[in-house]
């Protein structure tokens, strides 16, 4: 073979710029095929999906609602997934913060907007900070793996809320449907005009600019991103790794369980079952490819916003809305698989390689 | 002499702001032992990777056997007859011996014999005089057995050419010893050596023939019948060294660390101390002699809190620092220089920055409570790498692509920088060039007259005698006799060092 892969020391800069957008291209090629097969027009259907999230001002501003809690998400990964937790329970985080911050206009209906809200997101923040805390424990005294411990209980998080529901706090002049009281004006989140985006995205934002300070100008962030990178080195360095992983996790679950406080209060306006699309898996492939950059999750979530808003779009061709899902996952795939050219480089040996003399 | 086996010829090597080699020419002959000498940084590593397929080079070529090869990457270097044992082992820690051994052997079958295999190991071992037990995983062993390990791993692959980067830097006399004869009998069979080291009595005694790099470029390749030492120094430096550091003579102060009968248990779960004693005044420097893995790591993470203390107290400064936690140890102007350089002194991903930060990134100095001081913390390091010489092309780097004796400089300038009341080095001088080694040594010294208490854990005798006023010899996790330096018997030392002479039986022996 004349080519060969040589590895390079440090990514490279260009490669970890260039991955995503061949990654996007990939995989907008391969399910294009995919749709070829099924007999559609892939340029048809491309076209349709851009111009239905970019080409109007509802499909923006959708474009935007969805990107909310994608960037939620995907931050609060970011913050375990730096120090290489694996924290895969974004969505079960996000299930538990919207059901704490329920509680409080369930409870305590009267409450004046400007106390309302601000506690509605300190709930959220601590339901989603439990929920992620609870691995982070295990993980850190029993070297619990937090994958499976994080994974399971996505399901426990979302069985609450279906339970609450079904059952305690259920509408009793909702018709029998499983959905909690409309929530009062003032548990209900400002917005723009006519549009749905609302006030999470300015919390959204002002979290990236937290972020951001935090992974590369401050005590902590440099803590964690030498944990992260060599435990041994931080242990001998003097640093708390138990109390670090517990933080860490903490911080990761807050913010996504913000996502789920801005679900329900910016958008939905009650709890229910279903409430997140899958927010929480998403914002794992957001994350990643952002490479945990708190920026480059801000565009990525945009990105993933306008496919989902996308998909919908479609749906009036008579092409189902999973198509952006089979995208979404095709991109997360390609990305992986591309993500070797950031740490190796194809040089082309000519044909004497010493391959040749093997065998 | 007969036709080359090797011919490296115009080999360029560039890094960004950097020519690691510069028209490099290399010939190796069948059976030769060839050794590469150099100063810290000179390119021998970059040249050797470049030979085994682990970089490509810019420009040049690469002749074996009169045929042209271009190597894309070790496994073509192997398939040549090609083995390198790197600088920094290129182990798998959760592995076992025997699976890091048959790892990649080109014999692979899917299904290994695996007991068959344990048996070819030790058969290997007793050939050789490597001896590793087959079934350990290889985060449990000590650098001198993990090195053993890559050895056999070379010879299993049946390479042709054994290349060798500092191999002897982590043996003892005895082992080094050992280790050329089995080379010697390697060569005798027709297969070639190349080591790299900065022992020049190494190569005086084993070297065929020598190439001298410096900063890129060869200086210099003599036959056997042509070395000179002065002459190689001269190659090598470019000017005449200067003496060897003296060691002052000081006025000992209070005790500063009391170890009291402490044992400690090793990473397989035995016990790796056995009720040691030891105390060390201020400006005192206690060298411990002896093998690898008779509990220098032990005794060193015991002192700084990074191992549970089963038995027995440590004092320092007459406080009971017994199981406290290492930042606590820390705060009490405890410095360690760790043996394991890029695993636990330095984050290889980090920055040399980032790395020369690591002991005291919560000094106000540095930084407040919650943001970092990001102007003073570079002016620091870049203090600290003008001032202890650390060659690198710039301060963003990444510590793994700094040569071997370049991390070693920049892990002892962070630790020696803080000042500290109590310093434990392991093997200070390892992979230094001469230079660097007088540098080193005479940093230590310079600590000592600041009354700095230093416990030097090392294996080379002569630095041992050269610093230290009292010597000790760990063996075995025990204190096995003590000797003030000037009247120090080497062989008695050596005797000790291996197990043997042991005058005073099993008894628990404070020094
Ligand atoms: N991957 C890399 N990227 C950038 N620079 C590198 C890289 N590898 C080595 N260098 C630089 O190339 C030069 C030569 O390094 P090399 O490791 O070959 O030195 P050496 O002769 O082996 O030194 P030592 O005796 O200290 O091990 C050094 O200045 C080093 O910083
Ligand atoms: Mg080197």
């Amino acid at each position: 073979m004349p080519f060969s892969w040589e590895k390079r020391l440090t990514p490279s800069k260009f490669m970890l710029l260039a991955v995503p957008c061949i990654a996007l291209l990939l995989s907008l090629l391969f399910c294009g095929v995919f749709l070829l097969i099924t007999g559609r027009d892939p340029v048809e259907i491309y076209v349709a999906m851009i111009s239905g999230a970019l080409g109007s001002t509802y499909g923006l501003s959708e474009t935007i609602v969805k990107a909310i809690p994608l960037m939620l998400c995907g931050l609060g990964i970011s913050v375990a997934f730096r120090m290489q937790l694996w924290n895969i329970g974004a969505e079960g985080q996000l299930y538990v913060g919207a059901l704490a911050a329920t509680w409080l206009p369930l409870t305590f209906p009267a409450l004046p907007a400007w106390v309302m809200l601000p506690l509605m997101v300190c709930l959220g923040m601590a339901g989603g900070a439990l929920w992620a805390f609870v691995p982070g424990i295990l993980r850190a005294r029993w070297q619990v793996n937090e994958i499976i411990t994080t994974l399971m209980l996505n399901y426990i998080g979302i069985l609450w809320v279906s339970y609450l529901v079904y059952g305690p706090w259920r509408d009793p002049k909702g018709l029998n449907f499983p959905l909690t009281a409309q929530f009062p004006d003032a548990a209900i989140l400002p917005f723009w005009g006519t549009s749905r985006i609302h006030i999470g995205l300015l919390l959204a934002l002002a979290i990236v600019a937290f972020l951001y300070v935090l992974f590369n100008n401050s005590r902590w962030g440099y803590e964690l991103k030498v944990i992260g990178s060599s435990p041994k080195a931080a242990r001998y360095a003097g640093m708390n790794i138990t109390r670090n992983i517990c933080l860490a996790m903490l911080l990761s679950g807050a913010i996504c369980g913000l996502a789920g406080m801005t679900e329900v209060s910016g958008i939905i306006g009650r709890l229910q079952p279903g409430l997140s699309p899958g927010y929480g898996y998403t914002g794992i492939i957001i994350a990643w490819l952002g490479q945990l950059n708190p920026l480059a999750i801000v565009i990525m979530s945009f990105l993933f916003g306008a496919l989902q808003v996308g998909g919908y779009m479609v749906q009036t061709l008579g092409v189902p809305a999973a198509v952006a899902s089979m995208i979404q996952g095709s991109i997360l795939f390609f990305v992986i698989g591309a993500e070797i050219l950031t740490r190796y480089r194809i040089s082309y040996t000519g044909c004497k390689g010493g391959r040749s003399d093997r065998e | 002499m007969a036709t080359p086996f090797i011919q490296m010829q115009g080999i360029v090597k560039r890094f960004p702001g950097v020519i690691a080699n510069d028209q490099v020419d290399l010939t190796i002959y069948p059976g030769e032992i060839h050794a590469l000498l150099g100063e810290n940084g000179s390119g021998k590593s970059t040249l050797m990777s470049v030979l085994d397929g682990l970089y490509q080079p810019n420009a040049g070529r690469i002749i074996i056997d009169g045929e042209e090869h271009k190597f894309g990457s070790p496994r073509d270097a192997i398939a040549c007859g090609i083995g390198m044992i790197h600088q920094h082992f290129k182990l798998v820690e959760p592995f076992t011996v025997a699976e890091n051994i048959t790892m990649g052997a080109k014999n692979g079958d899917f299904w290994l014999s695996t007991e068959k295999i344990k048996q070819e190991i030790i058969g290997f071992g007793a050939k050789y005089g490597l001896h590793v037990n087959p079934n350990a995983y290889v985060w449990q062993l000590s650098v001198g057995e993990k090195q053993r390990v890559e050895i056999l791993r070379i010879l299993y692959q049946g390479s042709r050419l054994l290349i060798m980067d500092e191999p002897t830097a982590v043996l003892t006399p005895p082992e080094t010893a050992e280790l050329f004869s089995n080379l010697r009998r390697m060569t005798e069979q027709g297969c070639a050596v190349i080591f790299i080291t900065h022992k020049l009595n190494e190569v005086m005694e084993l070297a065929d023939r020598v190439t001298v790099l410096r900063a890129g470029r060869v200086t210099g390749s003599m036959e056997r019948s042509q070395l000179n030492p002065n002459q190689l120094v001269q190659l090598m430096v470019g000017r005449d060294l200067a003496g060897r550091s003296k060691p002052i003579q000081t006025e000992l102060g209070p005790v500063v660390l009391n170890v009291d009968q402490i044992e400690v248990l090793n990473d397989m779960g035995r016990l790796g101390l056995r009720a040691l004693s030891l105390s060390l005044r201020e400006g005192e420097i206690l060298g411990l002699a002896g093998v690898t893995g008779n509990g220098q790591r032990e005794l060193a993470e015991a002192i700084c809190g990074l191992r549970h203390i089963e038995k027995g107290s440590i004092h320092l400064h007459g406080e009971d620092i017994t199981n406290l936690n290492p930042s606590a140890i820390l705060d009490q102007g405890v410095s360690y220089v760790p043996e394991d350089r890029l695993g636990m002194g330095l984050v290889p991903d980090l920055t040399i920055i980032e790395n020369l930060l690591l002991k005291n990134y919560q000094q106000p100095k540095y930084s407040g409570r919650w943001l970092l001081h990001a102007k003073a913390i570079e002016e620091n390091a870049a203090a600290l790498v003008e001032k202890y010489n650390v060659k690198t092309p710039s301060l963003h780097q990444p510590v793994k692509i700094l040569s071997g004796g370049n991390l070693q400089r920049l892990l002892l300038a962070r630790e020696i920088a803080t000042i500290p009341r109590l310093m434990i080095v392991v093997y200070p001088a390892r992979g230094l060039d001469i230079g660097a080694t007088n540098d080193i040594h005479q940093l230590l010294l310079d600590l000592k007259a600041n009354h700095t208490a230093i416990l030097l854990i090392s294996e080379d005798l002569d630095e041992l005698v050269a610093l230290s006023d009292r010597i000790g010899v760990l063996f075995d996790g025990r204190l096995a006799g003590e000797f003030p330096a000037n009247e120090v018997d080497l062989d008695e030392l050596g005797l000790l060092m291996a197990g043997s002479g042991q005058t005073n039986g099993g008894e628990p022996n404070a020094i």
